[in-house]
């Protein structure tokens, strides 16, 4: 078992528990902050995220949802990129604090093996330029 | 000490100094004055972006008599070259966009 590593972004949300796990389970809400999707809160459900393409990657993520425990915890899948596909998973984390939600997202699973592939010689700087400006813009204009 | 990925998106956050990086990593060596050139920035301005360049490592400087030469660091780009790094500047901007569509909803 090769080691992965985990990004974690954590935030506290001025709103109850209930108000933030619509923003991340119903879909026309779900688009509104991240992308477009056809998400249901099923565990076993296949979805995709969808954005505009951009070099080395066709803007889809292919989803499965692992885990619903409504108000307090969610989960799916993550798998991006063309060829060399990034498998990472997303858990998101609520819980109620003082004045509202303390929000953490997990995305677990990236390899040693992804840095290379992002900065490897087929991967020029001028994609993660690009990729960056996307990043950059917002990625996802409707 | 060698540049953080926030720096590096300040640097390369705006349009002239991405254009001033992207002429010296296809070009090679400048001088201030040539990069001035058909810019439309003036020759201060070309300066203090090249500093901003300089500070985030991305390019380096020789001075040869009263000329300076400019060239591109492109391994200054590597810290952006990880998955992780993309995606935390991704979600932190996504967490801004969730909290403000929080803002907007009823309750």
């Amino acid at each position: 078992m090769s080691e992965t590593r985990t990004l974690v972004v954590e935030r506290l949300m001025p709103h109850p528990p209930e108000k933030v796990w619509r923003a991340l389970t119903q879909g026309a809400l779900l688009e509104d902050w991240l992308m477009k999707n056809d998400f249901t809160a099923t565990v076993g459900a296949r979805f995709t995220f969808r954005t505009q393409p951009m070099p080395h990657w066709n803007g889809v993520v292919e989803c499965e949802v692992l885990a619903v425990e409504p108000h307090q915890r969610l989960s799916y899948s993550w798998n991006a990129g063309d060829g060399k596909k990034l498998y990472t998973t997303v858990t998101w984390t609520l819980t109620p604090v003082e004045g509202g939600t303390r929000l953490r997202m997990e995305q677990s699973g990236f390899g040693p093996q992804d840095d290379n592939n992002y900065k490897g010689a087929a991967y020029g700087w001028q994609h993660m330029i690009e990729a960056l400006e996307k990043l950059l813009l917002g990625l996802a204009p409707a | 000490m060698p540049a953080t990925a926030p720096d590096l998106f300040t640097a390369l956050g705006d349009p002239t100094r991405r254009a001033l990086f992207e002429r010296l990593s296809r070009e090679g060596e400048l001088t201030v004055r040539v990069l001035t050139g058909p810019s439309g920035v003036s020759q201060p301005a070309v300066s203090k972006h090249l500093g901003i360049l300089k500070q985030a490592g991305l390019v380096h400087d020789r001075r040869d008599g009263r000329q300076t030469h400019y060239s591109a660091r492109p391994q200054a780009l590597k810290p952006l070259g990880d998955w992780m790094t993309l995606y935390g500047a991704f979600w932190r901007d996504r967490f801004d966009r969730l909290e403000d569509l929080l803002n907007r909803m009823d309750q």
